[in-house]
């Protein structure tokens, strides 16, 4: 028999239309929010080093054209451009190693001719 | 005369086996805080009661340089004892025997006496304390771990099967303990984990300390892959000893009934929960005014502890309890707790040991983190263990009980054999407030006063529906009753759930929700 003794700390916790008096976990203050994923935002998908980049800022990339190699777990990943874009901008650079969702490419949109 | 000799050189070939991997490698062993292998049984069994088997076994390995090398007991002490009276198989990895190493002769122990328990029907420990593989041995290392996991599952479900990590358990050795049904760890000496620090760091570049990737307090309240938590190798052991009391060597027994107690409990079992559902508590002394000298031990107290599961005893007899606990995220059903509690139900349900439900929800916790997470599969696990579980199941809705949390814990509809509601009680297809807003859509909208509206018709709502009558009248809770009759009702259906006969179609097995 082990009762707490001190009160504990109750925050507002809303679950469907009412709120509760209770207590967070620590996993769940830590667990990570949704973000919608911004196209134009080229991420890491696994952490690793960037063997190459094949595009440079300010050039209009065509879809399916080579961005740049992601080497992770041995595997050399090919990130290729999932739209035609122009390249707004190149966070990163050879030999970085960057964690995994790492914004390593910006895109902006070009106008259609 | 030469018997005398025999004898003496018998006690000679002990002495130098018992001691293991030498005094320098004991020495080394204190100083990281722990104790020695044969120390650690010696702690755990009643006094006189171990036994030692295969203590001459000797590898085979000759590449390397293994051939000049002894290594007594192979790295690992197996045997039977027993623990407060109850048999036991156990092995102990001994660390101070090349770090514990696992070859193919020190996994062939380890098998050895696995095979005994299963066939003794008496449970098996196992204490985990490995560099991991001898890597001299090769392959010979990782017959030795597939062949120790194929008798962990041929043993489940019908032995307890216990296993203590007190020291490195890494890479494939952790899957023996994940198989098993009771890990217990130790701050600071236990470290569990598939690939080590130095390989993610040098494969990912992400660095982390081996006790913040896979130290006792990970596993216990992150991951959930440990049950019990001690700050001492001594608590832990103590720990053991209660669990085994608690229950059966085999699942042709029954946990082992003691002499009845009444809780010592003494606030008033209505008094601790606020009237109000928003308000939280700690279902925990619901459960101690329930059990025998308010005794309770819980399983897995950190990890999802918005469920709260564990073992007391009721008139002497061992009881599985499954509780929603209000005073953590609302006492919801997620990923976590589901998962928790299923395990929980399917390991009383094949140890013969009843399932008491108190039950006080609001539903599955909401989130996109949730539902990417597969709350819908995990969540499934615990219908499929209510649902499966033949041995007597009673349900007490103490206050809340909304939605699918309602049919999940253990409702009348998955099979519960008593259904009782303390009068307070509020079963309903979800909150009152979310129906009346639902229901009663057009007329709140359509209302000068909005909200005076709402609140009116969420009054309505819950006169007529939050309550436990509308259930009561359809039959699907057998009694409305008051708190303070709680346990003499639970022994009750308990006592006329003695001879229980519930089977269920003809199955190879089924295909639970994994």
């Amino acid at each position: 028999m082990k009762a707490k003794k001190e009160t504990p700390e109750y925050t507002d916790f809303a679950v469907t239309a009412r709120k509760y008096k209770t207590q967070l976990t620590r996993k769940y203050q830590n667990r990570k929010m949704w973000v919608n994923p911004n196209p134009f935002e080229i991420q890491s998908f696994i952490p690793g080093t960037i063997l190459q980049i094949s595009a440079s800022e300010g050039e209009v990339v065509n879809e399916g054209a080579p961005l740049l190699i992601l080497e992770a777990m041995k595997m050399q990943n090919r990130i290729e451009m999932p739209f035609t874009a122009r390249i707004k901008k190149i966070n990163v650079q050879v030999g970085d190693r960057v964690p995994k969702d790492t914004l390593m490419i910006e895109l902006e949109a070009v106008d259609p001719e | 005369m030469t018997l005398k000799k025999n004898i003496l050189a018998l006690r000679q070939k002990k002495a130098i086996v018992q001691k293991g991997g030498g005094d320098k490698a004991i020495e080394k062993q204190a100083a990281m805080g722990k104790l020695t292998a044969r120390e650690r049984i010696l702690a755990l069994l009643d006094a006189d009661s171990f036994h030692e088997y295969d203590m001459f076994v000797e590898h085979e390995e000759r590449n390397f340089g293994m051939d000049s090398k002894e290594l007594p007991g192979d790295g690992v002490i197996t045997g039977t004892g027993t623990i407060k009276g109850a048999p036991i198989c156990i092995y102990a990895q001994d660390f101070t025997v090349m770090g514990g190493s696992l070859g193919l002769k020190h996994a062939r122990k380890i098998t050895k006496i696995m095979d005994h328990a299963l066939k003794m029907k008496v449970p098996c420990i196992g204490i985990n304390d490995s560099g991991g593989a001898r890597i001299q041995e090769g392959i010979g290392a990782l017959a030795g771990y597939g062949e120790i996991f194929y008798r962990n599952t041929m043993a489940s479900g019908v032995i307890p099967q216990i296993s203590v990590i007190l020291g490195p358990c890494a890479g494939g050795a952790v899957y023996s303990p994940a198989l098993t049904d009771f890990v217990f760890v130790v701050e600071n000496i236990s470290k569990m984990f598939i690939t080590g620090p130095n390989v993610i760091e040098t494969v990912l570049g992400e660095k982390i300390s081996q006790e913040d990737l896979g130290g006792a307090r990970v596993h216990a309240e992150i991951t959930g892959n440990a049950h019990f938590y001690a700050l001492s190798e001594i608590e832990c052991l103590n720990q053991i000893k209660e669990l085994v009391s608690l229950i059966p060597h085999s699942n042709q027994q029954k946990a082992e009934r003691i002499e009845p107690r009444k809780p010592k409990f003494r606030k008033k079992i209505e008094n601790i929960i606020p009237s109000d559902p928003k308000q939280p508590y700690d279902v925990r002394e619901v459960i101690f005014a329930l059990t025998d000298e308010s005794k309770f031990l819980e399983v897995q107290e950190l990890w999802a502890p918005n469920i709260v599961i564990g073992f007391g005893r009721m008139d002497g007899e061992t009881i599985g309890f499954v509780a929603n606990q209000p005073m953590y995220l609302a006492g919801v059903l997620d990923c976590d707790a589901s998962d928790k509690a299923a395990r929980f139900i399917r390991f009383c349900d094949a140890f013969n040991i009843p399932i008491l439900t108190l039950e006080d929800m609001p539903g599955y916790l909401p989130g996109v983190d949730q539902e990417h997470a597969g709350v819908i599969r995990h969540g499934a696990k615990m219908l499929y263990a209510y649902s499966e579980a033949t041995v007597p199941k009673i349900t007490v809705i103490l206050r809340k009980a909304y939605g699918g949390g309602y049919i999940a814990m253990n409702s009348r509809h998955l099979g519960a054999d008593f259904m009782f509601a303390w009068p307070g009680a509020e079963i309903a297809v979800m909150g009152p407030e979310g129906a009346a807003n639902i229901i009663f859509r057009k007329e709140i909208m359509e209302a000068e006063d909005e909200e005076a509206m709402r609140q009116q018709k969420v009054q309505e709502y819950i006169e007529k529906f939050a309550n436990p009558y509308v259930a009561a009248s359809k039959g699907y809770i057998d009694a409305v009753i008051e708190p303070e009759e709680t346990r003499e009702l639970v022994l009750h259906a308990l006592e006329v759930s003695k001879n229980k006969d519930d089977h269920r179609p003809y199955k190879k097995h089924g295909v639970p929700p994994f």
